[in-house]
């Protein structure tokens, strides 16, 4: 787990031309170090292994959405002014338990006593919100498989991600079955992973870059941890508030953004997202796959990264590894073939739980 | 005031496995053992199921029954089982939990093999009777276990009944008056720590059933100036259909007194709960007035005698819960790899 | 995390509202809830909470056939994983037995019933609690039988 923070922090430093002493404060998401590789304490081992023992380092944990609400902790110490340069991290080291306690410590995600005790795992419980959106909306599984395949495709362009292989539709449709109607190609990996950015004030960072990109809003929502409080299975309101809160503080329109970052943990939570953070009228996220607009090259880019399906999931990493992402599609970095051309503004979405956390970013040039 | 069942209440397990499975894989002829038990299937509890589940529910049957107990009042709850799925750890506290008759109330499990929870019929009637308390309930209830291969396995099954035992005018069969009769007899055991029971084959017949079954029968009479001919029903224990219409033959009563309450051809023998399964599907038919003799027994050895008189409470109540004759219907065929591993036969 | 490894005092804390369905009701509103809670989120500090049994009659909302599980439910796979909308309007997330999964479907009426949850390994503790089967139309009488102390 070390070696992936300080791999992530020492390339962030790296690119953004400071030097370690600069730091002023590191904000680190995890989700469960404790329970995957037996540490806790994780900012602080962070902080040691980057060498920076004397700098305040805080771990931050919001299940997947730890990234997230850690790139916010770190937005907000700089907003406040309290800091110049702070890093927002995350990491997670997830392989070296086997696939059934994976499956144990994630389910730590969900209501514990009212979910997970009664043999519900996380692939179930976004089965159950795939099923009643079958059910309402008339989803078909050919939709679901056009998601999988459309991130393994940019998967495979993106030299940092878990899978890189493309898939079929025909391939993803007779996958074998996780959680009825969820298939394994609807459900994204277990992944070991790091990412980091530096945050600072828009002239500081001048100092050290020519292009800076600027965070326009970071919004955080919550909603009911089980999904037996939600009244609609087909929505996650906490990406809703979020989404709400962050284009009014940017200011910006949907029709505006170039490139998104959902969180797709399964097929059916991008669907559920690009709705609800408001592109597109619920039940008809659909349409946009039919119509091959979630490419690179399309109307609405969608995890350019291979999203957590094909990208990886690193939980605590997720939301971090997001705003990397759409820095560098705002910078014009992207390899060859994922690159959304003219990119100016980007958007992050990153879903704690079955979406009793959601955090919304937007980012612009 | 009359002393007796105030409610009943029954539970089988919805799954089934025929004869023929169970023959098929151990190339015994099924015929023989279809005329020789009289059996023709088995209940077979679901891998989530257990002695303490099939004992809730039976009791909550049994409670629908019984409108007019509080639960304040119930001061007494027993188990009765072969098949406890704690040694140590009282499954009637469980039950008790969930039928919501915590905290002021002496709970214990009962083991006398197959006649636990008559016994504790008994303790229930003394306890109330005695004015110690006003309601108490007796549970039986089994995930009865045999070896792979073993005689048993044709008629090990699962079940269970629930009886309020009380006095007042809810009381639908007044219990006339109640016999044992015991003695120590090694026909089937199990011992401590040991997963199968084992049992001494024939010597299980004459000096064990028959022996306690009918003397404790005839001592009842006795006692109470009866003979077969005052009974409209008899109910004994039922580890096949041989052995009771045996033991009713020579008690004097005609088949058909005992037919009506005669279940183990089609759930197969569910030890604890046999008996009170057999007189539940009686008190299902039964009208008032009706007298009815059930005579259960215990490996090891013993028998428990009860004589009741139906009254015309029964009418009203019975349609308060579902009747035997609905789970025995509730059924769905299994074969025997989903048999074995229910049974958790097969070891990973 | 794991649920096999739950210590014994998490496990017991829930035994009663497990065994029993217990869930809370606002006199003041009306409103149920499961799992109980000791604030009606609608009426705040104006609320007045009860526990309630609810019935256990209910209709399957959504469902999914678990495939993939965690230890200590892999014996029963494949499991029928459901949000069940109670009669009294709160929903809850449970088990469908006594079926087949395919026989499943959304809307659905099933009722309660008291099954083994999960056991623990090595000879540890069993834990119970509620579970839902098809309703069966074939018995008429659909009395609650449900009690409350």
């Amino acid at each position: 787990m070390k070696d992936l923070a300080w791999e992530a922090g020492v390339k962030a430093v790296e690119e953004a031309g400071i030097s370690g002493k600069d730091i002023e404060c590191i904000v680190f998401g995890n989700m469960s170090g404790g329970l995957f590789v037996g540490q806790e304490h994780v900012a602080a081992l962070v902080a040691d292994f980057l060498g920076l023992n004397s700098v305040p380092a805080t771990r931050v944990e919001a299940a997947c959405a730890s990234g997230g609400a850690a790139f916010l902790q770190a937005y907000m110490a700089v907003a406040s002014g309290m800091y110049d340069i702070v890093v927002a991290g995350g990491v997670e080291k997830m392989t070296d338990v086997g696939a059934g306690q994976a499956t144990s410590i994630l389910s730590g995600a969900m209501d514990y006593e009212w979910e997970a005790y009664f043999g519900a795992t996380f692939p179930s419980v976004y089965a159950l919100m795939a099923r009643r959106y079958m059910h309402e909306h008339g989803l078909k599984p050919e939709t679901l498989a056009k998601v999988a395949v459309k991130n393994h495709y940019h998967g495979s362009l993106n030299p940092l991600a878990h899978f890189r292989n493309r898939i079929t539709e025909d391939e993803a449709l007779s996958s074998p079955i996780v959680a009825d109607p969820l298939r394994r190609y609807d459900c994204c990996p277990v992944s070991d992973g790091a990412a980091c950015a530096i945050l600072a004030p828009l002239e500081v960072a001048r100092k050290y870059t020519d292009a800076p990109i600027r965070v326009r809003a970071v919004a955080q929502a919550s909603d009911t941890l089980s999904l037996l409080g939600r009244g609609d299975l087909c929505t996650l309101r906490a990406t809703v508030k979020a989404a709400g809160r962050a284009f009014e503080e940017a200011n910006l329109g949907r029709e505006e953004v170039d490139v998104v970052e959902v969180h797709d943990c399964f097929t059916i939570a991008e669907l559920l997202a690009l709705e609800d953070l408001g592109f597109c009228k619920k039940g008809e996220a659909w349409k946009l796959y039919d119509e091959g607009q979630t490419y690179v090259g399309g109307k609405l880019p969608v995890n350019t990264d291979g999203g957590l399906k094909a990208g990886g999931h690193a939980v605590g990493a997720t939301g971090i590894k997001q705003v990397v992402e759409v820095v560098r599609q705002l910078r014009g970095e992207a390899e060859n073939g994922r690159q959304v051309d003219g990119a100016e503004v980007g958007l992050t979405h990153n879903v704690g739980g079955t979406g009793a956390t959601a955090v919304v970013a937007i980012l612009s040039r | 005031m009359a002393f007796g069942i105030v409610g009943y209440g029954v539970y089988i397990p919805r799954w089934r496995i025929k004869i023929e499975e169970i023959a098929k894989v151990w190339g015994h002829d099924p015929d023989s053992y279809k005329k020789g038990l009289g059996v023709e299937e088995k209940a077979v509890p679901s891998m989530d199921e257990d002695a303490t589940t099939i004992a809730v529910e039976s009791a909550r049957n049994a409670l629908k029954r019984s409108k007019e107990v509080k639960p304040g009042e119930v001061g007494a709850i027993y188990v009765g089982s072969e098949s406890h799925p704690y040694a140590v750890k009282p499954t009637a506290a469980t039950v008790a939990e969930a039928i919501g008759l915590t905290p002021n109330i002496t709970a214990a499990d009962t083991e006398f093999a197959c006649k636990a929870a008559t016994a504790a019929m008994q303790a229930c009637l003394g306890l109330t009777k005695g004015g110690y308390m006003k309601y108490g309930i007796s549970i039986g209830a089994d995930t009865a276990q045999s070896a792979p291969g073993d005689a048993l396995e044709y008629t090990a099954a699962a079940g269970g009944a629930a009886y309020v035992i009380g006095g007042g005018e809810g009381v639908i069969a007044e219990v006339e008056g109640t016999h044992s009769y015991t003695q120590d007899v090694p026909d089937f055991w199990r011992r401590d720590g040991a997963q199968y029971p084992k049992h001494a084959g024939r010597f299980t017949g004459e000096p064990a059933y028959f022996e306690h079954v009918i003397n404790c029968s005839r001592a009842l009479f006795e006692k109470l100036g009866t003979s077969a001919k005052d009974y409209d029903y008899a109910v004994f224990h039922q580890p096949n259909a041989k052995f009771p219409l045996r033991a009713a033959k020579a008690l004097g009563f005609d088949e058909e007194k005992v037919l009506p309450g005669l279940i183990v051809s089609k759930v197969g023998n569910t030890y604890s709960g046999s008996s009170l399964l057999g007189l539940a599907a009686v008190l299902d038919v039964a009208r008032e007035g009706d007298r009815i003799l059930m005579t259960s027994y215990g490996s090891g050895a013993g028998s428990d005698s009860f004589s009741f008189r139906v009254t015309g409470s029964v009418e009203q109540k019975r349609r308060l819960s579902p009747p035997v004759s609905y789970y025995v219907e509730r059924r769905e065929y299994i074969d025997y790899s989903t048999y074995a591993r229910y049974q958790r036969l097969l070891k990973g | 995390m794991a649920v096999s490894s739950a210590g014994i005092p998490q496990h017991w804390r829930t035994i009663k509202e497990r065994y029993r369905l217990l869930g809370a009701h606002c006199e003041r509103c009306g409103s149920n809830y499961f799992p109980p809670r000791n604030v009606c989120p609608r009426c705040r500090r104006r609320g007045k909470m009860a526990q309630v049994e609810f019935s256990g009659k209910g209709k399957v909302y959504s469902y999914t056939v678990v495939n993939a599980s965690s230890k200590a439910f892999e014996q029963y796979m494949p499991y029928v994983v459901a949000l069940v909308e109670l009669d009294e309007g709160p929903r809850v997330l449970s088990q469908i037995v006594d079926c087949k999964p395919e026989e499943v479907k959304i809307g659905m009426e099933v009722e309660a019933c008291f099954r083994k949850i999960f056991e623990q390994e090595d000879g540890g503790i069993i834990s119970y609690g509620f579970k839902f089967r098809p309703s069966d139309g074939s018995w008429a009488c659909r009395e609650t039988g449900q009690r409350s102390s």
